[in-house]
This record gives structure tokens, sequence and C-alpha cells, in this order.
């Protein structure tokens, strides 16, 4: 909400889970089912469908984890974990060719988007709706504070690098970080990847796209070794470390 | 424990219970000032609010334009966002 409607653009492309129903035009054997299933692991192409809202090319998208949960009748359930932009309706469709017998996707539920999944952070509206009326009411904040989680769950999926106080007011001006700003950083920081700074107190300043790997940025003293894409945090929050006393102010 | 330990135990703690995890890399080891900022958990409740996020179990039916306008009135908020829509319509 607010500032932090700055970082989901990142939260989008991440990792997904589905739940889906499929429903099968025909009987199928389940275990020429499970086989078809299984083919749809790993590497697959996909033209996106005539209804999206990105160009129509054969693109390449992984299935990290495909499950028959459940087949009764000539409904098949199944939960698929993929890259982000694979298309469910489009691999219900697939499988029904694959079979011979044709299908369709009944029902779809996202049960997880990178960070974001089923587990004991999900609240449905009626939860919100208790937690705000409880705090305006009574002022009791413990309930919202459950409910409303700070920004910073959404960029635990990402690389990240502690900086120094000192360096936190000059990101937040939109500089890049210098090698002297970093404190510590996680091992999987790799050259071109997006990046999440942090204070030392461990709330988000930027994002950005590190200029080298994590073996190297332990080594250096001197050079950018991220470049700030996006500024989280206002200016103002930590001094002006960075900036030159100007004489007689 | 000190607050850097306290950072880097709530990031720790937010990570792995999303299914990541960070291994840290200790470059400089150096402190933080209590004079500014703050940890993340603790924010005044309008602060938490406005740099806050709801994993919002979303019902069938309202569409997540119309769940995000909800959420925006309920909060008082002027900006919200939602991770995405199922299938374009």
């Amino acid at each position: 909400m607010e500032n932090a409607t700055k970082v989901i653009g990142n939260v989008v492309h991440t990792v997904k889970e589905y739940v889906m129903v499929v429903q099968l035009h025909d009987k199928v054997e389940e275990d020429k089912l499970r086989r078809v299933v299984e083919y749809f692991r790993g590497e697959i192409y996909q033209r996106p469908p005539l209804r999206s809202s990105v160009k129509r090319t054969l693109r390449k998208r992984r299935i990290y984890e495909i499950e028959l949960l459940e087949y009764t009748g000539r409904f098949a359930l199944l939960r698929v974990t993929s890259d982000p932009g694979t298309y469910m309706r489009k691999l219900a469709h697939d499988m029904g060719l694959l079979l011979g017998v044709g299908a369709h996707m009944r029902e779809l539920r996202r049960t997880r988007t990178g960070p974001f999944k089923e587990d004991e952070t999900l609240f449905t509206m009626q939860e919100v709706m208790e937690a705000v009326t409880l705090w305006r009411e009574s002022g009791d904040e413990r309930l919202l504070r459950r409910v409303v989680q700070p920004v910073e769950v959404s960029i635990v999926h990402m690389p990240k690098i502690m900086i120094l106080d000192t360096a936190v007011d000059a990101v937040a001006h939109g500089a890049n970080l210098a090698a002297p700003g970093v404190a510590r950083l996680t091992s999987d920081v790799r050259k071109g990847s997006t990046v999440a700074l942090l204070t030392l107190k461990g709330e988000l300043v930027a994002l950005g796209v590190s200029q080298y790997d994590s073996g190297e940025i332990k080594n250096m003293s001197r050079g950018v070794v991220v470049k700030v894409k996006r500024v989280y945090m206002p200016t103002g929050v930590y001094p002006q470390a960075w900036r030159r006393q100007v004489s007689g102010t | 424990m000190g607050i850097v330990e306290k950072a880097l135990a709530f990031i720790d703690h937010i990570t792995v219970r999303a299914g990541y995890k960070n291994e840290w890399i200790t470059v400089r080891e150096a402190d933080t000032s209590p004079d500014y900022g703050k940890l993340p958990y603790e924010r005044p409740i309008q602060e938490h609010i406005v740099n806050g996020v709801i994993n919002l179990d979303k019902p069938p039916g309202p569409t997540s334009h119309e769940v995000v306008a909800w959420v925006k009135r309920l909060l008082g908020v002027s900006k919200a966002g939602h991770g995405g829509t199922l299938e374009p319509s």
C-alpha cells in the first residue's frame, strides 16, 4: 500500500504455483493420464492464447513441478509450479491434445507468487476487515500488524546487500552503491541480478542491478557495486554523510 | 541482542518462512545508529500501513482491481497495487 506499491512489480515476475481442475472430454486410463502429466515436467513451448496481454510468439517456459492430486470421473486436480508467464489454460488444452480426447481448464487457483504463498500470512477479506475494525474501534493494533506485513517480505526471494548507515541517504537520493558502502551481502548476489539494498536495521532502501558476483564484491574497495534502479526509502531518513560541508553553513 | 543482529534475525525469519534462505558474507563489521531509521517491525502503525503488504486470499467473483479498491477504502490509503491477475479479462 502507498509506498509499498513501488516494489510489487518485482514480485509479479517470480515463480508461480497453481492448483487447477482439468476436465477431460472423454474417459482416459489413469496410467495414461499420469504419463502425459509427467511429459509436461521441465521445458515446454507455449504460444500465448488469443486473448492474452503479450505478443503471441512461441515462448519457452519451465514447469518445475506437476502433480496429479486427484482423478475422478473426467476431472483431474493438478498442482503446477512454473515460471511466470506460463498459461495454465493452454497447458490444460495441450494435455487434452496429447491424450487424444481433448481437455479444458475448469477452475484455477494461484497458491503461490514468489514469496507469497498459502501459509499463516494469508488472510481473507473478512479477516482483514476484522483487523481494521478492531484497530479503529478499540485501538488494538496487534491483529492488524499480523495481517499487514512490512514491505520487506516482498523482497525475500532476492539476493540482498546490507549497506552502511553512511551510504543510505546517498542511495535514497538515487546514487549507485559504491564498494565501501557494503557491510554484508548474501552469497547468491550475481553480476546482473536484481538485488535488494537494506539498511543494517533491515529496512528496504532500494532495488538495483549488481555489477559483480558476491565473491568479487567481498574483496572490492572501490567502484560501483550496484546500479540503483528503484529507490524505496524517502530521503532524509538517514543523515547526509555524503554531502560535503559547505563552509559558512 | 544488538540492532544489527535483530535485523538479521528478522530478515532471515521472513526469508525462511517464504521458502528461501540467506547465506550472509560479512564484508565490513559495522553497527547502526539507534538515532535514525527503525527495525521494520517497530514502525508506528500508520507508517507500518503505508509500508505494508497484505497476502490476501481473494475470493472468486470480485476482480483484483475491485479488491484493491476495497483495501484502499478500508485502510484509507491513496495507493494500493496487486501482484498480478490469473487471466486477462
